[in-house]
């Protein structure tokens, strides 16, 4: 199906991500501006006005009443999704690059970016839908991540255990409650780009520059799966439904020589999440892709692109059918996520 | 006061003025002493002749040296010592002004004669050192041990592969390695040496060698075991060229070699030429020579050196390895014979104003004419009133077999079919204001009685491209419309196919053009090394990429206007490759490797493999790829008559592969889908072993809220349905 554009962003994206229920998607960009949209036919249901500077990350919470921003004017900011009322800023030092819900929606957790006089950390605080603005300034718990600074991080199923990955290509785990750390490994060579979960949180995927994915263990995190491309990727994401991975990214403008479209590799790719195969690839971009986000109903995906525009995917019957043939044998045709 | 050990100058003092490096000064001026005799030389054998006889003898001896180099102090230089009886011993010390003097005496004075009775010897005083003291050559004769045979690889192992693959080499960043075509799959290595070669890798022309060119010289490699076959020191190296049959071999460098003395490979011989040409078998050099210019200026407009182009190959060989040639352009056209690389009848043959010549590739089968000669075709320009023309003449007869004059001659090219066949002469020709250009074909019929010539002069562009159809009557061209001036784009192209009209017999008809091919960027026309199908390309652009497949025989229904033609002319695919540089035919003619070379490019460098249909096999990036090369096949050694039977039966035999082929994929779908099913196994049961844990530990799945709850929720739902209507736009339109 065509894809239906989304360009009400005057500068680049930085994250889109659904509701739980697939219907509305939130995008932030760079223009400062969040704005939340109907996934059904790309309509704009609204926009969050507020924040001072660039937006580098939303979230928005299990029941769609709470959303979550940060960005470079060094806040964490708490909206009404419905009215679009800002209940709490939280003020920090540094830009905040990744908040996170957690799976029940009752903790928010932020990443924090090193800068001169500050550093590296993951913060978490207590939510309370009920409390509105009343939200507590304290932090619940807050990690220094004193090495290689943190880049991307999220809560684990039942928020046991905090997923953090660092710049060096690290991928560290901390204990959700008090913050102690439990286990590190390097699955990457370059810049960890972004992590995405899988629905139930038992695994999660991993992006980065060293232009591969990785689909790790939450518990052990052990490396299941690795997904090689030939282009630096800035995001990746797990299907539901269907057993895919969708991988995003593509050649930064400042590191190629020719940027023709051809050049930069700017595709959504698909790869067989269990055989590591890559089955297609979605054109449209014309810069490289931010991120990648998909319907947690498994019925399409979207992507932000660097060149300013949300491109939203409805996955046609087709995508539903198409099995390998041990799939149809062993009966999971291409779905291991209804078994559970 | 006496100098004590402590009042001396210590070193300290000393170090400033040290830590200044002299070193190129201290060279500079550095007296150097010469210490090495290279300069003397001793003569023997002259007469024997009392003191006061010797200063004669000396002023004779001299005349003669000086002929050849120059005496240090005239005669004061030769030194001849009286033994006790006051009388010469019939030898003399000689100084030379230089080693190089020195060394040309010896060359060509030793052995000469004086008078009747005496002969001089000349040698080096090293060398009377070196050989001359006793025990240094043994006395008594040993006869030199023979070498126990040994069996040596097999030269043409690839040949019998079981599955008749072809083996390509690929070079790419310092790794060549060699592999067998395994068509869509990954090609099986056979071998991969990093630093393999420094320049490029080379088959020879029948396939049994893999070249490769170092700053010494070329080596050949060969055999199961890919050993090392053959060396030809050639220093600096920069092109190598093999004979037809792989007896010969022509290494050029652009820089002339210089010979350093004591050179195991090479002698004073080859010193200054720039090109040689050696026996394969021997590994020995026939004979030297040095680049003959083009003529054209030496500088441009701005006075800077041009860099002149050299012909490739400017020895060029005839078919049967019998003979190699070189042109003097403008002049004449020298052959030589081999193996002894004589001058063909001690002298070159003239023809004034010669541009170009080329060699018959097969020895011409002519009517009437019993003794096959070699071959070749030339062209010479206008000059004066006299007309261009074009001329076959026989070696070794050196009789002019046929002349066609022509006029109005810009440019011409020779075309040569495979079986010498046909020549066709691209004639490249100016109206008389010489300000429009067009084509004509010269076609020569070389195997029809009094070799009649047919012409195609309907072509109105510039031809850029032209081919024969391997062992086939049949040829394709490319037209070009005039370059505008500082046009960044170049003109359109068209694509041309010519054949011969049907006609009764055996004679081959007249050439009838087909069809043209308008609006094409090609550039390119890469024939099927076994006829029939032509891949026309665009290569080095960069805009276009495209690669046409025509068949040339289509089994298909033929158009009706085309029923003269023996062709019927499809084309089967069109692919692209981008930034494709090279197109190489397997040599059976089955498949078809594109590269992009980062010899001209560095974007997206790698390989396609397509079948002769233009069906796109498998394509591999790899940074850095540099070349892709099919091993040449020798010629097959089945007679005409088992061909003609392999053809008529093909049917039968094609089935066995057919049948192969489908098991192979299945063994190979076979494995995939193994592997899938255990990949797909595992993770499931890694999924259920995940679940287990967390639904143990934490009793749910899902960390929102307990699985019933959420069924609770859903029941409780309750579905309002609510149908909103909106009026967009009301309007009155009237309908007449």
């Amino acid at each position: 199906m065509r894809p239906i554009l989304l360009s009400g962003h005057e500068r680049a994206l930085t994250q889109v991500k659904y509701n739980k229920d697939g219907d509305i998607i939130f995008s932030v960009s760079k223009d400062h501006i969040v704005c939340a949209w109907y996934s059904a036919n790309g309509e704009r249901l609204g926009t969050y006005h507020g924040h001072q500077g660039a937006l580098w990350t939303v979230d928005v919470d299990p029941t769609s009443t709470l959303l979550a921003t940060g960005g470079a004017d060094n806040t964490m900011r708490l909206w009404e999704v419905e009215t679009g009322k800002l209940l709490k800023t939280w003020d920090f030092g540094s830009s905040i690059k990744r908040v996170e819900f957690s799976p029940d929606g009752r903790q928010l957790l932020g990443v924090t970016e090193k800068r001169v006089g500050h550093v590296s950390s993951i913060v978490v605080y207590d939510i309370d839908a009920e409390k509105g603005t009343e939200q507590s300034d304290e932090h619940a718990l807050r990690i220094v991540i004193d090495y290689s600074k943190a880049t991307v991080a999220g809560f684990s199923y039942h928020a046991k255990y905090i997923i953090v990955g660092h710049e060096d290509g690290k991928i560290s785990q901390w204990d959700g409650k008090t913050g102690e750390w439990l286990n590190e490994i390097e699955p990457h060579e370059a810049d960890i780009t972004d992590i995405q979960w899988a629905p139930d949180r038992t695994y999660f995927i991993s992006a980065s520059k060293d232009k591969t994915a990785k689909l790790i263990g939450t518990t052990d995190l052990e490396i299941m799966k690795s997904y090689a491309t030939d282009t630096p990727l800035n995001s990746a994401a797990i299907t539901p439904i269907k057993d895919y991975v969708i991988l995003g990214g593509g050649q930064a403008a400042m590191d190629v020589t020719t940027t023709s479209a051809r050049q930069g590799k700017f595709e959504a790719r698909f790869w067989h999440k269990i055989f590591e195969e890559e089955i297609g690839r979605v054109r449209g971009h014309f810069g490289p892709l931010n991120y990648v986000a998909v319907d947690p109903t498994g019925k399409g995906y979207c992507s932000g692109g660097e060149d300013g525009y949300v491109r939203v995917h409805h996955f046609d019957k087709t995508y539903f059918d198409f099995a390998y043939e041990v799939e149809r044998e062993l009966g999971t045709n291409g779905t291991t996520q209804a078994r559970i | 006061m006496a100098p004590s050990y402590d009042n001396l100058p210590s070193d300290e003092e000393n170090d400033i003025e040290e830590e200044i490096d002299f070193s190129d000064l201290y060279e500079q001026y550095d007296v150097r002493l010469e210490e090495s005799f290279d300069a003397f030389v001793v003569l023997d054998g002259l007469p024997v002749v009392p003191d006061e006889n010797r200063p004669k003898l000396i002023k004779f001896i001299l005349k003669k040296l000086n002929a050849v180099g120059k005496v240090r102090d005239g005669e004061l230089g030769i030194t001849m010592p009286l033994n006790d009886n006051g009388m010469t011993d019939g030898f003399a010390f000689v100084e030379f002004s230089s080693p190089k003097e020195a060394a040309a005496a010896v060359k060509q004075l030793n052995g000469s004669a004086i008078d009747k009775k005496h002969t001089m010897t000349v040698n080096k005083v090293s060398d009377i050192e070196r050989y001359g003291r006793e025990g240094r050559v043994n006395e008594e004769y040993t006869p030199p041990p023979v070498v126990k045979f040994e069996q040596k690889e097999h030269l043409r192992w690839w040949l019998k592969d079981i599955d008749a693959r072809d083996q390509m080499v690929m070079f790419r960043g310092d790794h060549v390695g060699v592999f067998w075509n395994e068509k869509e799959d990954p090609p099986e290595q056979i071998i991969d040496r990093q630093h393999w070669t420094e320049a490029f890798v080379q088959w020879s022309p029948l396939g049994t060698f893999l070249t490769s060119i170092h700053a010494q010289g070329v080596q050949l490699w060969g055999g199961e075991s890919w050993s090392r076959q053959k060396r030809f020191a050639h220093p600096g190296v920069n092109l190598v060229d093999f004979s037809p049959n792989e007896n010969f071999l022509t290494t050029w460098s652009h820089r002339p070699i210089t010979v350093e003395e004591g050179n195991p490979f090479l002698s004073a011989e080859e010193d200054g030429k720039n090109y040689i040409i050696w026996d394969l078998a021997t590994g020995k050099p026939l004979r030297s020579f040095v680049t003959l210019d083009l003529p054209g200026p030496t500088t441009d407009e701005q006075g800077n050196p041009v860099k002149k182009k050299i012909q490739w190959p400017a020895f060029k060989w005839s078919s049967d390895d019998k003979y190699v040639a070189r042109m003097t352009f403008g002049q004449s056209i020298s052959v030589y014979e081999l193996p002894k690389m004589n001058l063909l009848d001690k002298t070159s043959i003239k023809i004034e104003g010669v541009q170009d010549f080329e060699w018959a590739p097969a020895s011409p089968h002519r009517d009437s004419i019993r003794e096959y000669e070699q071959l070749f075709c030339f062209w010479t320009p206008e000059l004066g009133s006299s007309p261009a023309r074009v001329g076959l003449m026989t070696i070794p007869s050196k009789e002019i077999v046929r002349t066609r004059n022509l006029f109005n001659v810009s440019d011409a090219k020779l075309h040569w079919q495979s079986d010498a066949k046909y020549v066709c002469v691209k004639v490249d020709r100016h109206s008389k204001s010489k300000k429009s250009m067009a084509t004509n074909l010269e076609i020569f019929r070389v195997q029809e009685k009094g070799v009649p010539v047919e012409v195609v002069d309907s072509l109105k562009d510039t031809v850029i491209n032209f081919a024969w159809e391997p062992k086939g009557d049949r040829f394709v061209l490319i037209t070009a419309g005039e370059m505008p001036v500082n046009a960044a784009v170049p003109p359109k192209t068209s694509v041309s196919f010519f054949c011969p009209e049907k006609s009764k017999g055996t004679a081959v008809g007249n050439f009838k053009h087909i069809r043209t091919i308008d609006k094409k960027n090609s550039n390119a026309i890469y024939w099927s090394p076994k006829g029939r199908f032509v891949v026309v390309a665009t290569i080095h652009s960069q805009q276009s990429f495209e690669l046409d497949f025509w068949d040339m025989d289509f089994e298909g229904d033929k158009d009706e206007k085309d029923k003269d033609f023996a062709a019927n002319l499809q084309l089967m695919a069109t692919a692209e490759h981008y930034g494709v540089t090279d197109v190489e035919w397997d040599p059976t003619g089955r498949y078809v490797a594109t590269v992009a070379s980062v010899f001209r490019h560095a974007a997206e460098n790698g390989y396609h493999i397509y079948d002769f249909r233009g069906t796109l096999l498998r394509e591999e990036a790899i940074e850095r790829f540099k070349q892709l090369l099919w091993r040449p096949r020798p010629p097959s050694l089945l007679s005409k008559e088992e061909m003609k039977k392999v053809r008529k039966n093909l049917r039968e035999y094609s089935q066995i592969f057919i049948e192969q082929d489908a098991s192979r994929r299945d063994a190979g779908n076979r494995a995939v889908i193994e592997e899938r099913r255990q990949k797909l196994e595992s993770w499931l049961e890694w999924r259920e072993e995940q679940v287990r844990r967390i639904i143990e530990e934490f009793g749910s799945i899902d960390g929102f809220m307990g699985k019933d709850e959420e069924k609770e929720a859903e029941d409780d739902a309750e579905v309002v349905e609510e149908i909103v209507e909106e009026i967009i736009e009301e309007r009155e339109e009237e309908i007449s």
